[in-house]
């Protein structure tokens, strides 16, 4: 279910916060009513976790995560990271990376599986993404834009991509990873995707600006309308326990 | 380039995308709305004038452009187009693409212009819309034709043409001339005056070209005056009223003339008494003792300011007893027209077959004239000249006549009463009720330059002769023979003249 908010009046919820499948992260804002409204989608399910990084609130582009932990730029002081280790569930590795790029946000996009990489990011921030976030890390520009993680929206269900992303892109970006592609837009004709949204399997937040229309393709594209956070969660524990011995 | 250097470049097609407000699938765009949607949403006619209002002389058809100019443009021609656009403010915060009128009824005192614009909006989306304008026209006389209004006859420059001479034979000519040459056409008004003729015009240029085209026919002096009508002292504009005084030499055709002494000598001690055989914009004079012939200049005459000793007036008639050609025969061949020089026994026809006085006169008329013939000339013997410049000269001899042309006065006289084969044309004129006119003098006046002009085909030259419908073929052969009469070729041929009418078809006279 795609939900529509606003964080102090700007529709760009997806710089001020970072929603994965096993945590949420929250800027810390003038008014609760932006934390509250995450509470109520996601409370029993996975920890809703207010933060800044670097002092910043634009902690959705600052930081990249899934699952399976959360990288961090070098700015992020010591009380910030302590602080996420201790809300974040112990499944995470949160990791703080010495990377010129550091927002971290815009340059990496990644879900549970494959990560989309800047073209011009670091040989070991590469092999850290690859460590800490467990997936395969492929190096790609969307529509001409190096910025990947700005101008695309991922989750492990599909993906949403800059609306002027050619076919012949899509095909090539789809392949890689796995999963169908959409070209589109939020928040009213904004190209700026993942500014816009935070998405993952089961839920996505939108900007207030967005239309119906863009709504609907969202939630098409994402598969949100049957999704239930509990069945994935089942689904994940079925397949967990497919790899018993 | 990329081929060559072994690169894959890959087709990249553009996807579509779906309208973020109606979801209609759409090319992608900087917007990303449909062209609808984001004309519903922007509207970049905003503040534009739609409602303009224009002022439009309907005398003259000329539009205001504030604060004076009056533009003359027709109705939806490109003039007035470029006129409507310029009117509209605030344009040029938007790009001008295309503008075209929409048809509106004439006088329904509306005008409509489509204008298309183009316009940036949103992040970087050109849009594009057209939109219609409508200009009110209302009437408003524009000043000068509100001037003209208010008093048609006013007059702003004008042109006294005087010639002080006794007859009007000059002042028909001049007629026949302008009409031809079209020269008085911009003249509010003409005047008729004593000894003279008013000319009165709108403008002061197109009186200083009339004064030109009449300084290049006839031998002219002028002087010009203005006169302050009125005066804008903010403007420091000057309405004068401008007055162009010219005068025609008093010499003409035929005159018999004794030239000055000092312009006598100064032209190679030509004989005193020359006789003046074409006016044009230089006097031409012929000794007719010695064919020796000069042509004066307009400056060159009002220099010395001579007047005629005796005018065609004072021709007597006398009959050719005989001529006798000297050999060798000195002839001359002078502006086209061949003399001979003869000398010829003449008696006046008043004292014909009354007394014996026969006068023994040279003349320059020996290709002419044969025994029995009659001949026009100036009585000399019996003149009692009062001229100053003829007592100058100490030991002159004045010859007893001087024959100046042959008269065709019998041939004439059969022909009396008949309507002739050609008209002319007429100026409108006014006359002065204050100028003394003498009827009877004026009709004598003009049979003689008609006569004039039958008789000599370079006066016919400059004119146009129509013909007469009035004039009915007589069955007498006689008449047709007419030497003196113009030839019915010469008459512009395929021409109907009603008096009414302004298209004729002026073929010009071909001799």
């Amino acid at each position: 279910m795609a939900t529509r908010l606003q964080f102090e009046n700007n529709c760009e919820v997806g710089v001020f916060s970072k929603l994965t499948n096993a945590y949420c992260l929250v800027a810390i804002g003038g008014s609760e009513s932006f934390y509250s409204i995450f509470e109520t989608e996601l409370a029993d399910v996975i920890p809703v976790v207010k933060t800044s990084i670097g002092g910043t609130r634009i902690i959705g582009r600052l930081c990249a995560g899934n699952k399976n932990g959360l990288l961090l730029p070098h700015n992020t002081t010591d009380q910030e990271l302590q602080h996420l280790r201790n809300s974040l569930p112990d499944s995470v590795v949160v990791q703080r990376i010495e990377e010129r790029l550091s927002a971290l946000g815009n340059v990496i996009a990644c879900n549970d599986h494959v990560a989309l990489a800047h073209t011009d990011l670091d040989r070991e921030t590469e092999e850290l993404i690859a460590d800490v976030l467990g997936v395969e890390v492929f190096r790609q520009t969307i529509a001409g834009n190096i910025l990947v993680g700005s101008y695309c929206a991922l989750s492990n269900r599909g993906g949403l991509v800059h609306p002027h992303t050619s076919i012949e892109d899509l095909d090539e970006l789809s392949t890689l990873l796995q999963i169908p592609l959409v070209a589109g837009t939020v928040n009213r004709g904004s190209e700026v995707i993942a500014a816009g949204m935070t998405v993952n399997d089961w839920t996505a937040f939108c900007g207030s600006d967005t239309t119906a229309t863009e709504l609907s393709v969202i939630e098409s594209v994402f598969k949100l309308r049957e999704a239930q956070p509990s069945a994935i969660v089942d689904e994940m524990r079925k397949s967990l326990i497919d790899s018993y011995v | 380039m990329d081929e060559d250097k072994g690169m894959f470049n890959v087709q990249q097609t553009i996807g579509t995308v779906l309208c973020c407000r109606c979801g209609i699938r759409m090319q992608p765009n900087a917007a990303n709305m449909c062209v609808r949607c984001l004309r519903s949403e922007v509207d970049i006619t905003e503040g534009l004038q739609k409602h303009v209002v224009i002022s439009h002389c309907p005398e003259c058809d000329c539009y205001l452009q504030p604060p004076k100019t009056w533009l003359k443009a027709q109705w939806e021609s490109k003039e007035l187009l470029t006129f409507c656009v310029k009117r509209l403010k605030n344009l040029n915060k938007v790009r001008l693409i295309h503008a075209e009128f929409v048809w509106t009824e004439p006088h329904s005192k509306r005008i409509k212009v489509r204008v298309t614009i183009q316009k940036e909006v949103l992040n970087g989306a050109v849009l594009e819309q057209a939109y219609v304008v409508e200009y009110v026209q209302q009437d408003h006389m524009c000043e000068s034709c509100s001037r003209v209004a208010a008093n048609p006859d006013q007059w702003v420059a004008s042109v006294q043409l005087r010639q002080h001479v006794s007859h009007r034979r000059t002042f028909f000519y001049l007629e026949q001339l302008i009409l031809k040459h079209d020269a008085a056409v911009k003249a509010i008004k003409i005047k008729q005056m004593d000894q003279g003729i008013d000319f009165f015009f709108g403008n002061r240029s197109h009186a200083v070209k009339f004064l030109e085209f009449l300084g290049s026919v006839v031998p002219t002096k002028s002087r010009d005056d203005k006169q302050l009508v009125s005066h804008d002292v903010k403007s420091s504009n000057y309405n004068y009223k401008y007055t162009f005084s010219v005068q025609i030499s008093p010499v003409c055709r035929e005159d018999l003339i004794c030239l000055p002494q000092r312009l006598s000598s100064s032209l190679g001690n030509i004989g005193p008494l020359v006789v003046c055989t074409k006016v044009t914009n230089s006097i031409a004079l012929l000794d007719p003792f010695t064919l020796r012939h000069c042509h004066l200049d307009s400056d060159q005459y009002w220099r010395h300011g001579f007047k005629s000793l005796l005018t065609s007036r004072q021709l007597v008639e006398y009959i050719v007893l005989d001529i006798e050609i000297p050999s060798p025969p000195m002839e001359a061949k002078i502006g086209g027209v061949r003399y001979l020089l003869a000398d010829a026994q003449v008696a006046r026809v008043s004292d014909f077959g009354r007394n014996d006085n026969i006068f023994f006169v040279r003349t320059h008329l020996g290709h002419l004239l044969n025994p029995g013939d009659h001949a026009l000339g100036y009585d000399l013997y019996a003149a009692n000249s009062n001229d100053s410049e003829l007592e100058k000269y100490k030991n002159l001899v004045l010859p007893e006549v001087v024959l100046i042309k042959k008269s065709y006065e019998e041939a004439r006289l059969r022909k009396r009463g008949k309507p002739r084969k050609y008209k002319l044309k007429h100026l409108e004129m006014e006359v002065d009720d204050r100028a003394r006119v003498d009827e009877e003098k004026e009709r004598s006046d003009y049979e003689q330059f008609q006569r004039d002009i039958e008789e000599n085909p370079e006066l016919r030259f400059n004119l146009s002769l129509y013909r007469n419908k009035e004039y009915q073929e007589e069955s007498e052969a006689g008449s047709m023979a007419d030497d003196a009469a113009a030839p019915l070729e010469e008459l512009l041929a395929d021409l109907v003249l009603l008096d009414e009418s302004d298209e004729e078809e002026d073929e010009g006279m071909r001799e």
